[in-house]
């Protein structure tokens, strides 16, 4: 029976196609959301698996808080037209005009207003009714017992009450008008399994992954970079170079780096199995409050 | 070993996943931290010898942070989740690991079958200082309801029983008394302590006596890819693929079996065979494709095929039924209420089912059946089903991914039901509900005609005249003659018969238990509608099955049914109408290879050799009966 086993990244891969493929056939509208972080890269290319040789039949979603990496945008521009994809950009207009950012608002009124308003602004707007995202359950513990389909009211409010039994593969994918459902395709990989898949598939990522000499302030024990004009002068006059690379992808004032010299994949997980922060601890945002993602899941943000 | 051969053979890990049962108490927490603290570890003495300087934070001495882990478990206690199923992820050397962490407190039987139904693996612990209880049975039951093929009975705590080898044997004794009248292919028994880490990843010496592996290497070692069915091919359509008009491929994660280029596949429900044109997948196509693998294939001819059509080989089938017998497991809050037409999702088939029959439901703790009519939050149950259009399965036992379905209400949305479906008896054996008890839900049509008025206009009361009998037996030819004579005293009467009504009314339906079910159960509700607004139905119909009878009665209403007999020998019958007898290809024949329930409780035995007086022994019954002529 030997040449029939799977290894456990196709055994991954297999499930994520799969659940991939029942929203397809089962939602009249959906999204897949779309972060430019690593896991959306590998969630993005499962799709292209999914469907092909066929184009995938529904388009992306990028929530921009105009606060992105210089680099992010770049690469998501060219990856969704290099690929053929249908990418929506959406951001709050109102946050954007009346100029609400991290520096000049903190860290909670600009996710609050640039991510999470903004999220469920274009949900709105383009009444998706389900929507895919690439969170992974090992990232964070509130995540440990999330669906892989999530059901949202009309709010697109998470109810942690009010979640639907997920039993063996099959996902009850009915919604009443309004409603919408959250997938998580990836749900089950872990940060390693995701970098393996990224170097056996060759899928590509954004450079900020990788070490690289960068302008970088220190700001509160985080190591900041100075991506653009916008940081304030006092901050980006401290700037100096350093050998860092980015763990995690987000709004560049709110993403620390870790230094580093871990310069491909390899290093990368290297660089992770030896070293037992969690990923998520680079991210500012997570500091706000107790328990903030949750709070953040709860009012919509993933 | 360098960074990259380690990648190398980390990819090449396959996957458990399995499911912890168990309570906090029973050092269940302690065993998954070991496992998830000792094979970090592991991974990092095998970086340490790439001999590079590490950056290593904290994790150094033999303590383990326990607390880390409890607290996630306290974290999801508060926040009120309802099914809290955590999902926690390991890896050592040899494996990946899924670990489905039910916390084994007052909902554990929702929680562990939802854990349950995707594990290879149970691990059920048990305390040596306490033995088998009832918890461990409750647990060892739901594992083998969900069909996990091995277990795993760590016994735990060792070292407060002094590591004796009598304590662990008793414990395993009984335990296997329990276990035989379960169906779990594979167990194995573990002394271990969780707490000082004996047998947990390493061997102890404290148990020289144990000459089996340690916990972690044995999970490493389980030989699960013979669990999967490679010989029956169950392909469930999922997604028709149709990027242009040249390309039809058909998209699916396997169910089983496996799928081979230029290999002969039928398509259910048509029927149609065509030959595996390709395989395909984004990373080049395949010669052949085996479960759990999602891949698309094209065919050789064009077949019409929609999502939920299945491909199998046509020497092969799954059962093709609307009716079958089930294991259920109530998940929600609110109770079944047996009237409701639930959403059914089975193997990427989305219809709708009604429920025939609760028959009874198990006591968890001691396997006890009883009697019931509906299920409740965590009762699991027998029960019987009939779906709106055939599904394509297989006994749950045999293969799990074309044998689960979930129920899903159709005004919630919920799901509020998981299914196992059971292959012991053929659907004709298999109860059909026609109607329900509790029918003040159906409203009468709010006509301005009284009842009273009816009866003025017509001189009669509404009611069904019934008549039930063999084929051949001579009921049509009376009831075609209660009619002509009822008519020309003046009464208002429609007839309905067998043929007439599967014409039309009833026309896709076959002669079968469930669908003839289905055809009485409309002409009792047409029967229904004319008697509550006055008018008098003759049926004349074989309706060879009493409860089915019955129920017919139910849903007409017991004072407006009036049920008699055509009393005719199978011999008499043979006689009179030879065709449908003689004919040996014909199946579901009444008295022949189905069995004809002669009717205990008919209001009156008509003998059909007297066929010519049986009108007016029926026309003196209404009249008695006061319900026609009423003047």
């Amino acid at each position: 029976m030997n040449k029939y086993n799977l290894t456990h990244l196709r055994e991954l891969e297999a499930e994520a196609i799969h659940i991939i493929r029942e929203v397809a056939a089962e939602f009249e509208n959906p999204v897949m959301l779309y972060s430019i972080g690593k896991d959306s890269s590998v969630m993005v290319r499962l799709a292209e698996k999914a469907f092909y040789p066929g184009k995938v039949p529904f388009p992306l979603m990028h929530i921009d808080s105009k606060w992105k990496f210089k680099e992010m945008i770049e690469f998501r521009d060219n990856y969704a037209k290099e690929n053929g994809w249908d990418l929506i950009v959406h951001h709050n207009k109102e946050g954007f005009e009346s100029g609400v950012g991290p520096f000049t608002h903190g860290s909670k009124v600009h996710t609050d207003v640039m991510k999470t308003q903004a999220l469920l602004e274009g949900l709105s707007k383009y009444k998706f009714d389900a929507a895919f995202g690439g969170a992974r359950r090992d990232e964070e513990k509130s995540r440990a017992k999330e669906r892989i389909f999530s059901f949202r009211d009309k709010f697109h409010q998470w109810d942690p009450k009010n979640q639907r039994p997920e039993l063996w593969n099959i996902y009850n994918a009915k919604v009443h008008k309004g409603e919408s459902i959250r997938v998580f395709p990836i749900s089950n990989w872990t940060e390693l399994d995701v970098w393996q898949y990224i170097r056996l598939e060759n899928i590509p990522i954004v450079p900020l992954y990788y070490s690289k000499k960068r302008p970088i302030v220190e700001v509160d024990g985080n190591l900041i970079m100075a991506d653009d004009e916008r940081m304030p002068k006092e901050l980006a006059d401290k700037a100096e170079m350093k050998e860092v690379r980015f763990r995690t992808l987000g709004c560049y004032p709110l993403t620390g780096a870790v230094e580093s010299e871990a310069d491909n994949i390899e290093k990368i997980v290297e660089e992770m199995m030896t070293v037992t922060v969690s990923e998520r601890t680079t991210r500012v945002i997570d500091f706000d409050q107790e328990g903030s993602m949750e709070q953040k899941k709860r009012e919509g943000y993933f | 070993m360098d960074i990259k051969a380690f990648l190398d053979q980390d990819e090449k890990k396959d996957l458990l996943r399995l499911l912890t049962a168990g309570s906090v108490d029973d050092g269940k927490s302690t065993l998954i931290g070991r496992l998830l603290f000792d094979s970090k570890r592991l991974y990092e003495d095998q970086l340490a010898a790439l001999q590079r300087d590490s950056k290593r934070v904290g994790h150094a001495g033999e303590d383990i942070d326990y607390a880390l882990l409890l607290d996630g478990l306290k974290a999801e206690r508060e926040q009120g989740i309802t099914i809290d199923v955590a999902y926690r992820y390991f890896s050592t050397n040899r494996r990946k690991f899924i670990i489905a962490d039910t916390p084994g407190h007052e909902q554990y039987t929702r929680n562990m079958v939802t854990g349950a139904s995707t594990a290879n693996l149970a691990i059920i612990l048990i305390d040596a200082t306490k033995g088998v209880i009832t918890q461990t049975r409750r647990h060892t039951f739901l594992v083998s309801l969900l069909g996990i093929k091995h277990v795993v009975l760590a016994v735990n705590k060792m070292d407060l029983v002094n590591f004796d080898q009598k304590i662990f044997d008793d414990i395993c004794s009984d335990y296997k008394d329990f276990v035989t009248q379960l169906d779990i292919p594979d167990i194995n028994y573990i002394p271990i302590s969780a707490l000082k880490g004996d047998n947990v990843v390493d061997k102890t010496d404290k148990m020289e006596w144990y000459k089996g592996k340690s916990m972690l290497d044995f999970l490493e070692s389980v030989h699960i890819s013979s669990d999967r069915n490679f010989d029956d091919l169950r392909y469930p359509v999922q997604y028709v693929l149709r990027p242009d008009r040249d390309f039809r491929g058909f998209s699916t994660r396997i169910s089983s079996g496996v799928i081979r280029k230029g290999e002969e596949v039928m398509v259910l429900p048509s029927r149609k065979k065509s030959k595996v044109k390709s395989i395909i997948t984004y990373d080049g196509e395949l010669e052949e494709a085996f479960p759990p693998q999602a891949v698309t294939v094209t065919l050789e001819d064009e077949i019409d095929i929609s999502r939920g059509d299945m491909l199998v080989h046509p020497d092969n089938l799954p059962r093709i039924e609307r009716h079958f017998e089930t294991m259920l497991v109530w998940m929600d809050e609110t109770p079944m209420d047996p009237t409701t037409q639930f959403f059914i999702k089975h193997a990427n088939n989305n219809t709708k089912a009604r429920i025939d029959q609760v028959k009874y439901k198990v006591d968890v703790n001691n396997l006890q059946k009883s009697e019931i009519d509906h299920l409740k939050l965590n009762e699991i149950g027998r029960a019987v089903l009939t779906t709106n259009k055939p599904l394509f399965f297989d006994p749950y036992k045999k293969n799990k991914n074309t044998g689960a379905f979930v129920l899903i209400h159709p005004v919630t949305n919920n799901t509020v039901a998981v299914g196992m479906i059971i292959d012991k008896l053929s659907p004709d054996d298999l109860p059909s509900k026609i109607s329900d008890k509790h029918r003040d839900q159906i409203r009468k049509g709010e006509g301005l005609i009284a009842q009273k008025e009816y009866q003025k206009r017509y001189n009669q009361k509404g009611a069904t005249l019934w008549v039930t009998g063999l084929h051949g037996s001579g009921k049509n030819e009376f009831a075609f003659s209660l009619e002509k004579q009822l008519f020309d005293m003046g009464a208002t009467v429609v007839l309905l018969d067998g043929s007439s009504v599967r014409s039309g009314l009833s026309k896709e339906l076959d002669y079968s238990p469930t669908d003839r079910a289905e055809h009485l159960r409309r002409v009792a509700e047409v029967c229904r509608l004319l008697n509550d607004q006055g008018i008098i139905t003759i049926c004349s119909f074989i309706s060879p099955d009493e409860s089915i009878r019955t129920q017919v009665g139910e849903i007409i209403g017991e004072n407006q049914f009036h049920l008699f007999h055509m009393d005719a020998s199978l011999e008499f019958c043979k006689k009179n109408k030879p065709d449908l007898y003689e004919d040996e290809t014909i199946q579901y024949v009444p008295g022949v290879d189905i069995p004809f329930e002669a009717p205990v409780n008919a209001a009156l035995n008509l003998d059909p050799t007297q066929n010519g007086n049986n009108p007016e022994k029926v026309i003196e019954y209404i009249r008695e009966k006061k319900i026609f002529p009423l003047q």
